[in-house]
């Protein structure tokens, strides 16, 4: 199998401020957000990435996606290294998350545009692509209008578009259904299944298990910021469903740290 | 294949997110406007004020009024009205009056012994609440000046109508006032200019998440920001020159009649003079945007750094106050001092008396200083801890 993109043992660690303290109800002053974590995925599949909320798969994403630089280890991607050549990896990578806005005083015609020069994609190219995907997610009915007057929906398809507007390998989408009503849910998953189809790796994070066990090759369970188990889903199940499994797994690791702790 | 720079598409996305905002655009006009319209309309009170109208007479009445004085009152283009019966002091209070004035009984007389152990006093009463009270105050005390010097008059100055003794040429005037004034007045505006745009573009856009979205494309840090810096001083450089031309064809207005009735006339400077100043602007205005830049990127909203900015304004305030006290007679330190350099170019070049070579190194420092700040900022860009504060 082709390796589109290796992560080799990232570690990540937050300094927590008094107030996060207070919330998180701990007295660390230091939160180990993502703790060693290596997975690979390759060429031509969809890779999810399964986890509670606060498990680290936002913080590794964005480790992926260059946002911020890992403690230690490293994510070669494509052979080119997230702590050495960042701009390379940039130009290599599409990455949708809620974390990434669109400027409200612009259009998503205007952005899309914009978006493609950054990336240096050939003008005529930029705009048959447009045409395509603004058809495709029917972005074309509201593509002159103001970021700021479109719905939640409109904006995620906006910025969906956007972020593979360069026609990237790799795509890295972070919760893309979230918010979304279930057509323009469909939309999105149907994408991402075409994008399987034309050879390209998506690294999906999702704590939807029904989408990990309709659209996911192989699936990795982060769970406190390791990797628990990563392997293709059926490995990965066991013969069960993806929610007992999961839940399986969850309860070990809780049961491990309670021995651990005693 | 070579990569295509990116500066140049950052700088259309922040000029079209201005020019594409009527709000903003209006805000580069509106200072100049309203600063023309201020002064002109300040120019004209002041005019009024202190001028008086040549038609204006005052009300007075007086106790033990001395003939001589008398006479002076009643000459033809004397703006004062004696007032034979009316009730004293109150009369003043109530401003029905005008002057309330008591000389001493035998006044000549008292005024004309030889070795006088004390003098005679005259009082004068009269209500500073009105203006036409204090007018008349100040006139009858210049007239009383004058009978008093002409009583004991040895030698005169500058009493010949015929001859012009002041010899300050227009250019001199127009020199004097523009240096003085134009290097504060043109120092806070072109820093509010600048503060109205930049916490926006960078502050604004780490608060709303956009900038975030940028950073994951393969646009270099040193990209955007010379392209924000770029754009933005574009933007403050408008603002700047409106609000010089505002305050440049308003200053002879608010002046009125100039200095001591000599003209002041903007139009004494040439066209070098004027490449000099735009040049001293913008550079300066580089400097301040990409200052200003490195405080927005720092803080994790506008509000934040708006605040953070503000005592900065203070201290370009007193840098361009000192510009109020005259050059520091063209040391060649003082060029090399940011700001303060600016400071000391805009009152050479409106008085007149300056060295391209000083102008020159001016630039090149503010120059340098804002390539510093530029630096600054591409590595606070870099930066996770200051890039996705909470």
């Amino acid at each position: 199998m082709d390796i589109a993109l290796q992560a080799m043992g990232l570690k990540k660690t937050f300094t927590l401020s008094a107030k996060q303290r207070q919330i998180e109800k701990t007295t660390e002053k230091k939160k180990v957000a993502v703790n060693g974590l290596s997975f690979e995925a390759y060429r031509g599949e969809i890779f999810g990435l399964l986890g509670p909320n606060g498990a680290g798969k936002t913080t590794a994403l964005r480790m992926i996606s260059t946002l911020i630089r890992p403690d230690e280890g490293d994510v070669l991607v494509d052979g080119a290294s997230v702590v050495k050549d960042p701009d390379v990896v940039r130009g290599r990578i599409g990455f949708l998350t809620s974390e990434l806005k669109l400027e409200d005083f612009f259009t998503p015609d205007y952005l899309y545009d914009f978006f493609s020069e950054l990336h240096g994609v050939d003008p005529t190219v930029a705009s048959a692509r447009k045409k395509s995907l603004f058809e495709k997610f029917g972005i074309d009915r509201f593509a002159g209008v103001k970021v700021a007057n479109l719905s939640t929906g409109m904006k995620q398809k906006a910025s969906l578009v956007i972020s593979v507007a360069h026609d990237p390998d790799i795509i890295i989408f972070d919760e893309p259904t979230n918010g979304l009503d279930v057509l323009t849910a469909k939309v999105v998953t149907d994408f991402l299944l075409e994008l399987r189809e034309e050879g390209k790796t998506v690294i999906l994070s999702t704590h939807i298990f029904s989408l990990v066990e309709k659209i996911c090759d192989r699936v990795g369970i982060i769970i406190d910021g390791k990797m628990i188990a990563c392997d293709a889903l059926e490995a990965v199940c066991d013969g069960k469903t993806l929610e007992d499994r999961f839940f399986e797994l969850y309860l070990n690791n809780e049961n491990a740290k309670g021995g651990a702790m005693l | 294949m070579k990569r295509k720079s990116n500066i140049f598409t950052i700088m259309k996305k922040e000029l079209a997110r201005f020019f594409g905002d009527r709000r903003m655009v209006a805000s580069i006009f509106l200072p100049g406007i309203l600063i023309y319209l201020i002064y002109t309309l300040m120019g004209d009170a002041l005019m009024s004020g202190f001028g008086g109208d040549e038609d204006t007479k005052y009300y007075l009445h007086a106790e033990n009024l001395p003939a001589s004085v008398e006479m002076i009152l009643e000459q033809e283009n004397s703006p004062f009205i004696v007032m034979e019966k009316q009730a004293p002091a109150d009369a003043v209070e109530s401003k029905s009056l005008d002057l309330y004035v008591v000389f001493p009984e035998n006044f000549e007389e008292e005024i004309l012994k030889e070795n006088k152990t004390s003098y005679p006093q005259v009082e004068i009463y009269y209500n500073s609440a009105s203006s036409t009270s204090s007018n008349a105050y100040a006139m009858f005390v210049t007239m009383l000046d004058i009978y008093e010097s002409q009583l004991a008059n040895c030698f005169d100055v500058n009493t010949d109508p015929e001859k012009t003794y002041d010899l300050a040429s227009s250019e001199d005037a127009t020199g004097m006032i523009f240096s003085t004034m134009m290097p504060m007045l043109l120092l806070m505006l072109m820093f509010s200019g600048c503060m109205a745009v930049a916490p926006e573009s960078i502050a604004g856009e780490k608060e709303r998440g956009t900038i975030a979205t940028l950073l994951v494309t393969p646009l270099r840090r040193s990209e955007l920001a010379i392209g924000k810096i770029s754009a933005l001083s574009i933007i403050a450089l408008l603002s700047g020159l409106c609000s010089f031309l505002g305050v440049f064809l308003a200053l002879p207005k608010l002046m009125g009649d100039g200095v001591d009735g000599v003209e002041i006339n903007a139009n004494i400077y040439q066209i070098t003079d004027y490449a000099w100043i735009l040049g001293v602007i913008l550079t300066t205005i580089l400097l301040f945007v990409s200052v200003i830049a490195v405080i927005s990127a720092l803080a994790s909203s506008v509000k934040e750094a708006a605040g953070f900015v503000s005592p900065l304004m203070i201290l370009v305030t007193i840098v361009g106050v000192s510009g109020m006290f005259g050059s520091n007679g063209g040391e060649l330190w003082a060029y090399f001092v940011p700001v303060y350099n600016s400071v000391q170019c805009i009152s050479g070049v409106f008085s007149l008396s300056y060295e391209p070579i000083h102008i020159l190194i001016t630039m090149l420092v503010n120059c340098t200083a804002a390539g510093v700040f530029a630096f600054l900022l591409t590595k606070l860009f870099n930066s996770e801890r200051v890039m996705f504060k909470k």
